[in-house]
């Protein structure tokens, strides 16, 4: 029964990793979009490349940063939570009398 | 001649300050580092955990010293003995190519401050070029073999913090009671989220760095391992050691190694540290530290 249960938190952890990184979808279209603005721009006014480039990247610094809250949690669900879950499993177990 | 032998000595301890401490940490990996380990993503090893002189719950009790902060001190030390080595023995007319470096750097980072802050923020350009050179020097160290210290959150989770009161502290410029009523901007409703908003800014900032950092970690590890996968089944049949020949491993780890070590890195630095600049230049009320300044002349004439 144990190992069924470990089973299922490690496959749960596993799909919840990946669901969580569909966040990675927005910050993808929200970067493409700067990045082809940034390319008209620059494509308009040569001469502003430098400022352009620069802006852009800070924009798409900051359209990341959602991502990359998806990925710190995909991170934690694969290699953090797992640990802390069984072991919540186990000491559950271990308090119920038999 | 007495002279030019002391800065000669000088700047072979200035060097010896930059590759010994990296040298060092290899050494202390490789020692530490059990040899059958394969490709796992952990975080970073405890080296030794020193025991606090008082007692009371492990988390305090105890000092666990890591290989972020073991990097990151080589990081520091490495940096301080390269801007030693540049302005040693520095004169008024430029003589020597690194003191040229050294006026280039200076000058660099004086004008991208005034640039982005303007000039009553000019003195933080040290400051500027000093969390610069830290974050791309420690991501950088990645590409000695070394755990890049901005891959823990603890170490760029410090810096936030750093530059969180330090916004916090030019924000209070304006007087106390102008700073509580920024929370209540546009209206009193806003407040909770005002205060949310707040502390996410170095929440953000340290998940932004420490993110970029990691996610370049963990792909690379992860394309290695399924690289040696693929090549020992497509050259498994051979017999002995030729079937063990990672041939696939050749190139593609130096590509991203390319994107995510050197060009990643490098631009996260740039980004915290204009991520510092605009929010303290940003935060900083211009018209109520004015008035708050000529009221406080004015009551001292009076």
């Amino acid at each position: 029964m144990l190992e069924i249960a470990i089973g299922i938190i490690l496959g749960c952890c596993a799909l919840g990793a990946g669901c969580a990184m569909i966040a990675g979808i927005g910050p993808g279209i929200g970067e493409g979009n700067a990045v082809a603005r940034a390319c008209e721009a620059i494509g308009r006014q040569p001469e502003c490349k430098g400022s352009v480039t620069t802006t852009m990247l800070m924009g798409c610094a900051v359209a990341e940063t959602t991502g990359l809250y998806a990925l710190v949690i995909a991170i934690l669900l694969i290699f953090v939570a797992p640990n802390i879950l069984v072991g919540v499993l186990k000491n559950a177990l271990a308090s119920i009398p038999h | 001649m007495d002279e030019k032998k002391r800065a000669r000595w000088l700047d072979v301890l200035y060097l010896a300050m930059v590759i010994v401490p990296f040298i060092l940490c290899m050494a202390l990996k490789i020692a530490t580092t059990p040899a059958s380990e394969g490709i796992t993503v952990t975080g970073a090893h405890v080296y030794f955990i020193i025991q606090m002189p008082f007692a009371g719950p492990a988390a305090f009790s105890t000092l666990p010293i890591t290989e972020s902060q073991v990097n990151s001190w080589a990081v520091m030390i490495a940096l301080l003995g390269l801007c030693l080595y540049l302005t040693n023995g520095i004169r008024v007319i430029p003589g020597s190519r690194r003191q040229v470096i050294a006026e280039l750097i200076v000058e660099k980072a004086q004008s991208f401050v005034n640039d982005n802050m303007g000039e009553r923020f000019a003195a933080f350009a040290p400051f500027v070029a000093a969390i610069m050179g830290l974050s791309a020097f420690s991501s950088l160290s990645s590409l000695l073999g070394l755990y890049p210290p901005t891959s823990d959150l603890n170490v760029v989770a410090g810096w936030a913090i750093l530059v969180f009161c330090l916004i916090t502290y030019y924000k209070m410029k304006g007087g106390f009671v102008n700073y509580l009523k920024g929370f209540a901007d546009p209206i009193p409703v806003f407040a909770p989220f005002n205060v949310i908003s707040e502390l996410a800014t170095p929440i953000s900032m340290a998940f932004r760095h420490y993110g970029n950092v990691l996610s370049g970690v963990v792909i690379s590890t992860l394309v290695a391992a399924g690289l040696q996968g693929l090549s020992s089944l497509v050259l498994g049949w051979l017999p002995g050691f030729l079937g063990e020949i990672p041939f696939l491993q050749v190139g593609l780890p130096a590509v991203l190694s390319l994107y995510f070590d050197l060009f990643s890195g490098c631009l996260q630095a740039f980004i915290f540290a204009m991520l510092t600049m605009l929010y303290i230049s940003n935060g900083f009320p211009e018209e109520a530290y004015e008035a708050r300044q000529a009221r406080k002349s004015k009551a001292k004439l009076a």
